[in-house]
């Protein structure tokens, strides 16, 4: 009962959510009596050395595809080809873009069922079942896989990072003849950052978080300002970035930043599950949201039902005078 | 060029959401509103259409539902589909995401279309998915959680947030491209085009319309079982303010940050 994971890399390093992937494979591989593998796909700069590497996280094998990056389709093909020649039982991912484009591609290729947002996988009779939240994670849904192989999706930062693997891996050469629809897509320019300047909101203690509710980019101003006064930075979320109205560097969750600062303050966030998963471990959440039916409400320490508009300009000179009190 | 868009129907995010115990099926008699993020797609084949560099010959809108699911088609049309199409039968009842994009898949078989257009996750069962097996199945390319799309004859050029920064993608035409909501603010429909949605031609078709072969969906076609449902771990509920007197409430803000040592 062996389990292939998809291990993505980007300039000389594999992803945190793919090696959380790994990591959680071979734990769970341990258990259901088989090993851990990963895939990779690329160019020449995944070396023998680099792929090995991936044996201390849990990775007895790693099949080395050469074939283009950055997209989800030739990874189907790849995945497709080793799990069929080689019979493996499950496929695992950790969350991000890709692995829900490969995951759910391979299930369709594969007739597999697939589950995602997985949160947590257990071991039932020797099988894997994988626990996904639902409804906003109001329930927690097992799901079990009928027919083979199982392809498990699992949410950001949902498997941990651990280097409780052996030594090296040994590294597998395998040809894939791509799918003609599998390389017409072609990704002309990958991984445009923008504007990189600014703090690094990992390492703040208190963040300020602006989401749709701010109604521009200019109410930013009104976040900049309250960071100010607490000695935190700006934060923002995914639909505020794509927007423009600010930069990437400082967006929270789904393929943005973990935050888990002292003070999360969120303003006009409704509190999505995207943006939830990257800051849901702040030790104090505050939220500010006209909407009372925001789930942000459901999982805030503190919830403000009122008009960021009014409340942010207020709260920055009650803070200002209590601290220069 | 023909577009083809997906739809679905959702619960209104006001009614409180349940799984059905005894057919650990969502309960879906609470819906009524198209998904809020179709919404982008089906503006987003308006603009291609309006915006006169390719050629649109129409706008199909597809849903797979239960009866009382044409309700999103008709918000579909009125939103500008010139036409709409329901798959319904008894047999996809209980459909998971393999089975469901496999029979929206044989739909759009039928339809040929160039270009296959879905908003990037559904309110619901918060599946991404459907967009990449629907593309599978098709053997076209395709492309998610894209939010800035520029169509030309031959193909699309896509724009994304993906792991490592912003993506430009360049996909050939026919293809299956899922929309984020960052890539426009869909139109409110007129109160004529609601009037007139009802008179746009809306085709239903069964399983056996399209070729689905019955074991491919519905509860025996689909791969994954719902073993359990259980409650998420217990936390304690947060406080919540009211703002009624803002300087009141400022006040409490202040005090409670005080309290827990965050304003040193």
């Amino acid at each position: 009962m062996s389990i292939l994971t998809y291990a993505l890399h980007f300039q000389g390093e594999f992803n945190k959510n793919s090696l959380g992937a790994i990591s959680e494979a071979g734990k769970l591989a341990q258990q259901i009596g088989g090993e851990a593998a990963a895939i990779v796909v690329g160019g020449d700069d995944l070396t023998d050395d680099f792929c090995k590497s991936l044996g201390k996280y849990g990775a007895s094998k790693v099949y080395r595809v050469k074939g283009p990056e950055g997209i989800a389709q030739p990874v189907v093909d790849a995945m497709a080809k080793v799990i069929q020649e080689n019979g493996y039982k499950y496929a695992l991912f950790g969350g991000g873009l890709l692995g829900f484009e490969i995951g759910a591609g391979l299930s369709a290729r594969l007739g597999a069922g697939v589950t995602m947002e997985v949160t947590q996988v257990k071991v039932q009779d020797g099988k894997l079942v994988a626990v996904r939240p639902v409804l906003q994670d109001s329930a927690l849904v097992d799901v079990g896989f009928a027919g083979e192989p199982g392809i498990i999706i699992g949410r950001l930062n949902a498997f941990e990072v651990t280097e409780a693997g052996g030594g090296d891996a040994e590294v597998i050469d395998v040809d894939v003849e791509f799918s003609e629809f599998s390389t017409k897509a072609q990704v002309v320019k990958r991984g445009e950052r923008g504007d990189e300047g600014g703090v690094n909101i990992e390492d703040a203690d208190i963040l300020v978080a602006g989401g749709r509710g701010l109604g521009s980019a200019e109410a930013f101003k009104l976040c900049e300002d309250l960071a100010e006064v607490l000695g935190g930075a700006v934060a923002a979320t995914r639909a505020v970035v794509d927007a423009g109205w600010y930069p990437y560097s400082a967006q929270i969750g789904q393929t943005g930043k973990t935050v888990s600062p002292k003070l999360y303050l969120a303003a006009g966030i409704s509190g999505a599950i995207q943006h939830k998963v990257g800051m849901q471990n702040s030790e104090n959440i505050v939220a500010i949201n006209k909407d009372p039916n925001a789930p942000i409400f459901e999982f805030c320490d503190l919830g403000i039902v009122g008009d960021l508009h009014q409340i942010l300009p207020k709260l920055t000179e009650a803070v200002k005078a209590k601290k220069g009190a | 060029m023909k577009i083809c868009v997906l739809v679905k129907e959702v619960p209104d995010a006001a009614v409180e959401k349940r799984i059905d115990p005894n057919t650990k099926r969502l309960d879906r008699s609470g819906e009524k509103n198209l998904n809020p993020f179709d919404t982008h797609a089906i503006e987003a084949a308006m603009q291609i259409k309006e915006g006169g560099t390719v050629d649109v010959s129409e706008i199909v809108a597809i849903t797979m539902g239960p009866e009382g699911s044409e309700r999103a088609l008709h918000k579909a049309v009125s939103l500008g589909a010139d036409r709409s199409i329901q798959l319904t039968d008894d047999a996809l009842a209980g459909s998971d995401v393999c089975a469901t994009g496999y029979a929206l898949a044989k739909v759009l078989e039928a339809e040929q279309p160039d270009l296959v257009l879905l908003g990037q996750q559904s309110d619901d069962g918060e599946c991404y998915a459907i967009g990449a097996v629907v593309a599978d199945h098709l053997k076209m390319p395709s492309l998610t959680q894209v939010i800035e799309m520029e169509t030309q004859p031959d193909k699309v050029v896509c724009r994304r947030q993906a792991e490592y920064g912003y993506d430009t993608v360049e996909v050939p035409l026919p293809a299956v491209i899922s929309v984020g909501d960052a890539i426009n603010e869909p139109r409110y429909p007129s109160l004529k085009a609601i009037m007139g949605a009802k008179k746009k031609p809306l085709d239903k078709k069964s399983a056996a319309d399209v070729g689905i072969e019955p074991d491919k969906v519905g509860e025996q076609g689909s791969r994954t079982q719902v073993l359990a449902i259980n409650p998420p771990p217990a936390k304690e509920p947060g406080e919540i303010i009211e703002d009624e007197n803002t300087d009141e409430t400022v006040e409490k803000i202040v005090a409670w940050l005080e309290e827990r040592k965050l304003l040193a």
